[in-house]
């Protein structure tokens, strides 16, 4: 989530205005080259200890995978997928988590002025303390990676930590990574970089090995290189074209104005229902619930 | 390691087996990525499972686990019959020439001079033939049929590419791409990198796991040149240095042996071990033997050590008996062990064996547990239900927790894989009333020695004359320990050559190096191969100058590598035998016309002249040559023989004897050795990246990482067993059985040994009863109670167990 104002904002959720900026700002980019990662989970845990996160001690599912899915406090996980190919087995190992689109669904389906920013560097921020929770990013993400916590009803992923980015410094998981696996610059040299990867795959007989920067969402500012960069769909289903639901793109496009309506017929329902019934009115027993929360981190 | 970690990037082949450097060695496997992306190496990965070094490898093959000599014996024979060796480097610096006695001989599995009654050879026909003047005999033309290279040939024509698919169940279209991939560096300006860890030493015939490579490397002339060598991975932070002050019960710092009875004078002791040479012009260093150790006794008894009592030679213990970890519980087992100090180890989850773990421990009179954490081992006592199934109203042991601190809370050096030796600073106070180890170990001895003086005893002496010179005997520190473990002059050192000259060294002065070490009490140095780590220079175990001159990855002042700030061993070796590098490529030092110089510290005579002189580059051995043939070191014999796990599903395809016929067994043991009807499965155990050892699980974020004991199973036995991923089952073993969950994947598969399937189930280690992760069975319940025969390492990584699917553990 958002801890810094140092980074200049390009596109804001549910606002009609870019807002102006004397700046220009590089594009930066994380780069994963998937042929270089040996799963070790370095980068998840520099994730829990950069961000102050604990999701909870879970148990094995008969998987390496754990936790077994990006959560409110899971940013990033590890994706382990067996795949044989001609008699040769491969064990294809993908770091899930937010992918920065340059055209950012979330942003697009976000009902909530603010809560969804794009710095003009690339990465998209959660504003937690303006999020409604009312789950639209998840809906409006084509890679399916936004979590609403059951704690506070807000939702989470990763920030690219925005917070290093914006003093100099590279994103945590990229900081730990030990294999070189993961790589941070601007945009463009790890397009260079991951030219000189693809070529050394291509020698090593991956004829399909190739960049992942999909062009359905505008490019992202988190790339990978794959051995199979024709079949994203083997590295734990990475959409092959991904692209913002066409319900988002209505809700943002044509039926704006509808929604505005409906959005206006919503606030005037509320306003019957506190004139017809009075203010909601909380409990002992609701109260008593709201105590009985599992913790952010539990 | 004979070469450090950074110098992995200069290898064209790097071979990881008998290890899995990508999750137990994950930030210095980074060097493997950095020689397959720079350097355009290949990485062959061969292990009973597709590993995450697999994962990044560009040819991985199962083997079957415990079969590791049968494949190595099949690479060293595809090298001799193909003609796939490096021969100038073969003929210069092995003993491929060396004429070997003719009593020597090997049949029906077993090498001359066995004694079965003994388990044991007479090794004396495992040598080679000597001339009249004490010279061995060398056919350099190698045409003599008893020389080693022939032997060697002989020896190993039986390990076909069809023998190698039967017994490790390699297919043979893998196993010949491997051959190939590494033969391509027999030759002066390609080289492999061997990486291998406890997968190739935790078996009963580990150590000739060892040899095998060590034969290889050879043949492909890969010892001494950058991105070469044999390199040991070590799995602790310091377990080389642990390694380096003695870890067996039969040695003491520095790798000389601890005396026996049989040597009761200091003389006796000294004429076995320091070597004559065996061939003219030769160094053989181990001749300063009585220099490093005369040195260590003055570092132990100060000025009580002097020439008249032998320097305290009485008073260093005689052991005839190796005191190995196996033996240990054996002897509690048995009663005959009263106390245990158990400093840095969780034996209750390392041992194999629990059931007879917790026998032993419940006879001991005290436990004492110094740890940071609070270990298995210090509550062994407690039930568990079967995880640990003690029962405390039976026992009557008393434990002593003393909590001591953790690495970050002290300074001190670490030793690290590469010999390097590193200065650490301490970041923060230990919590509560923790304490150094060494104040602890401080405080035992001064009261020791107290109650000796009050109250006398049977033999206080080793006691009474240890010397204790620190500044607060309290309280050593550890830059005085460095210091005494570096060495100093006793009293001013004169020039032997020119006793007129001023003393090289003043009386007190810290010594340069261990060439400053003498035999006549007038130096004193704890382990002299660490001596010039600390000088007047100043500490150079703190140096962290990153800078790296000639970008091979040396580092010079990074630290200090023993011995002598060395990067890599036998360099000396990257030289033709007139002190010319092989390559450009893979050049480290070379004879300038009066001394040898280079971007590493020579390993050599620096002004020895290779033009006039033919001294071999393997300056320990008394032949200067490397050996493809040991003479007696090892038990089992001069070259590495096939032999079965304890505990196998097949009858050795190779021979008769079935396993390594010198590996000790205690009683009992034998009897619980399963057999593959009861107990078809092969199973193996390992390490996850996301743990180190027993350590981690107490901590949140690994919890979170890797939460709960899994065991892995292919496919196929998943279907025959009717096992789904997710389901509990229990492994069971003769010793034990288990609960885990079961990861089925494709990354097990079945192998085809002997004509029969084998299916291999592995297990992961890092779970107990204590931490953060859900409790969880140890794979120690299951293991057999055997060790390598010279190390006695247990054999962890191959035995035989069952399993079936269970209803969900309550």
């Amino acid at each position: 989530m958002v801890t810094t104002q140092s980074l200049t904002i390009r596109n804001r959720s549910a606002s009609t205005e870019t807002p102006p900026s004397i700046r220009k700002d590089l594009e930066v980019a994380k780069l994963l080259d998937v042929s270089k990662c040996i799963g070790c989970k370095a980068c998840q845990s520099a994730c829990m200890a950069w961000n102050d996160l604990r999701p909870e001690v879970s148990v094995n599912t008969g998987v390496y995978d754990n936790p077994n899915d990006l959560g409110p406090a899971a940013w990033t996980v590890m994706r382990f997928s067996e795949h044989e190919e001609n008699d040769r087995l491969e064990w294809l190992i993908r770091k899930d988590g937010c992918m920065h689109c340059t055209d950012p669904g979330c942003l697009k389906a976000c009902p909530s002025p603010g809560a969804i920013v794009q710095y003009a560097n690339g990465i998209v921020d959660f504003v937690a303390d303006k999020c409604i929770g009312c789950g639209y990013c998840v809906k409006g993400c084509p890679f399916d990676v936004p979590r609403i916590s059951k704690v506070d009803n807000r939702a989470y992923k990763c920030s690219l930590c925005s917070d290093r980015v914006a003093v100099g410094q590279s994103p945590a998981c990229a900081k730990s990574c030990p294999t070189g696996a993961i790589v941070f610059g601007s945009k463009e040299s790890m397009i260079e970089h991951a030219k000189g990867r693809i070529e050394d795959l291509k020698s090593r007989g991956y004829q399909n090995a190739g960049l992942y920067d999909p062009e359905g969402v505008g490019g992202t500012h988190v790339m990978y290189v794959l051995q199979h960069a024709d079949r994203p769909e083997l590295y734990a289903d990475l959409p092959k074209d991904p692209k913002i639901s066409p319900l988002v793109s209505l809700w943002k496009g044509a039926l704006k104005p509808l929604s505005m309506v409906g959005m206006g017929m919503a606030v005037l329902a509320g306003i019957f229902h506190f004139v017809s019934r009075g203010p909601n009115e909380v409990t002992e027993e609701d109260e008593e619930n709201a105590r009985n929360l599992p913790r952010r981190d539990a | 390691m004979t070469n450090g970690w950074n110098d992995i990037k200069n290898a064209d082949v790097v071979l990881v087996m008998g290890g899995n450097a990508a999750e137990a060695h994950t930030c210095g496997f980074k060097w493997v990525t950095e020689a397959k992306a720079n350097n355009g190496a290949k990485l062959i990965v061969v292990d009973p499972r597709f590993t995450r070094t697999a994962a990044v490898s560009d040819l991985y093959m199962p083997l079957r686990p415990g079969s590791d000599i049968a494949f190595l014996g099949g690479v060293i024979n595809y090298l001799l019959s193909n003609d796939k060796i490096f021969h100038d480097y073969v003929k210069a610096y092995t003993n491929a020439a060396y004429v070997v006695r003719a009593d020597f001989g090997f049949q029906d599995g077993l090498f001359t001079g066995y004694d079965a009654e003994k388990r044991d050879y007479d090794r004396s026909s495992w040598e080679y033939e000597f001339d009249s003047e004490g010279n061995v005999r060398v056919d350099p033309s190698l045409r003599h049929p008893r020389c080693v290279f022939n032997l060697l040939k002989a020896h190993y024509a039986r390990y076909t590419p069809e023998m190698v698919e039967r017994t490790c169940g390699t297919p043979q279209h893998l196993f010949q791409q491997a051959c190939e991939l590494i033969a391509s560096t027999a030759s002066s300006s390609r080289s492999l990198t061997a990486l291998y860890a406890l997968g190739w030493t935790q078996h009963s015939k580990g150590s000739q796991n060892i040899r095998n490579i060590a034969i290889i490397q050879l043949l492909l002339g890969n010892v001494g040149v950058p991105g070469g060598g044999i390199n040991a991975l070590r799995g602790h932070s310091n377990v080389q240095g642990i390694t380096d002050f003695g870890l067996f019960s039969n040695s003491v710092p520095g790798y000389m042996a601890m005396p026996k009875t049989s040597e009761p004078t200091l003389e006796d002791y000294l004429k076995t071990r320091a070597f004559k040479e065996m061939l003219p012009d030769q160094m053989s260093y181990w001749q300063n033997y009585g220099k490093f150790y005369v040195s260590f006794l003055k570092a132990m008894y100060g000025r009580n050590a002097t020439p008249e009592n032998q320097f305290g030679y009485d008073w260093m213990p005689k052991v005839d008996v190796n005191l190995d970890t196996l033996r240990q519980f054996e002897m509690m087992f048995q009663g005959k062990m009263n106390g245990f100090i158990c400093q840095g180890f969780n034996p209750l989850l390392s041992v194999p064996n629990r059931k007879k773990l917790i026998n032993g421990l419940s006879k001991l009179k005290f436990l004492v547990v110094m740890d940071p954490l609070h270990t298995e081992t210090a509550h062994f006592f407690e039930n568990h239900g079967d995880i640990n199934d003690a029962d405390p109203s039976e026992i009557a042991t008393e434990v002593f927790l003393l909590p001591t601190n953790c690495f970050a809370e002290e300074e001190g050096t670490f030793t690290n894989s590469s010999r390097v030796i590193q200065w650490h600073w301490k970041a923060a106070e230990p919590p509560g009333q923790a304490r150094t180890d060494i104040q602890i170990m401080a405080d035992l001895f001064l009261r020791l020695k107290d109650l000796y003086a009050k109250e006398g005893g049977a033999f206080p002496d080793p006691i009474m004359n240890l010397s204790w010179d620190y500044r607060n005997p309290a309280r050593p520190s550890p830059d005085e320990l460095l210091r005494e473990i570096n060495g100093k002059a006793l009293v001013d050192l004169t020039d032997p050559n020119d006793p007129t000259k001023p003393p090289v060294k003043k009386a007190g002065e810290l010594l340069d190096l261990f060439g400053q070490l003498r035999d006549d009490g007038s130096t004193a140095s704890a382990n002299w191969i660490y001596s010039g780590c600390y000088s007047e220079r100043g500490n150079l175990t703190m140096r962290r100058d990153p800078s790296d001159p000639s970008g091979m990855g040396i580092h010079p002042n990074w630290g200090y590598a023993w011995p002598a700030n060395r990067r890599i061993l036998y360099n000396r070796a990257s030289a033709d035998p007139q002190g010319r590098p092989w390559s450009n490529r893979k050049k480290v030092i070379e004879w300038n016309g009066s001394q040898w110089v280079g971007i590493d510290v020579p390993d050599f005579g620096a002004t020895i002249d290779p033009t006039t002189r033919a001294t071999g580059p393997f300056i320990m051995n008394p032949e200067g040559t490397a050996r493809l043939f040991t003479r007696g070191m090892m038990r089992e014999g001069p070259f590495p023989e096939h032999y079965e796990p304890f505990e196998s599903p097949v009858a050795n395809p190779f021979g008769p004897v079935q396993s390594n016929p010198v590996a000790r067994v205690f009683n009992g043991d034998m009897e619980v050795f399963g057999t593959s009807e009861d107990y078809p499965y092969v199973a193996t155990t390992y390490r996850l990246v996301e743990h180190f050892h027993y350590w981690t699980k107490h901590a949140r974020m690994n919890a979170i990482l890797q939460p709960e004991l899994f065991v892995e199973i292919s496919e196929q036995l998943a279907r025959e067993k009717g096992i789904a991923a997710g389901d509990w089952v229990e492994v069971s073993s003769n010793r034990a059985r288990i609960q885990a969950k079961a990861v089925v994947t494709k990354r097990i598969r079945p192998l085809i040994c002997d004509g029969k399937p084998v299916h291999v189930v592995g297990i992961p280690i890092h779970w107990g009863f204590i931490g953060a992760t859900k409790k969880g069975f140890g794979a120690n319940q299951l293991t057999p109670y055997v060790g390598d025969a010279n190390t006695e390492t247990p054999e962890y990584k191959a035995f035989l167990v069952n399993i079936k699917r269970i209803n969900p553990m309550v």
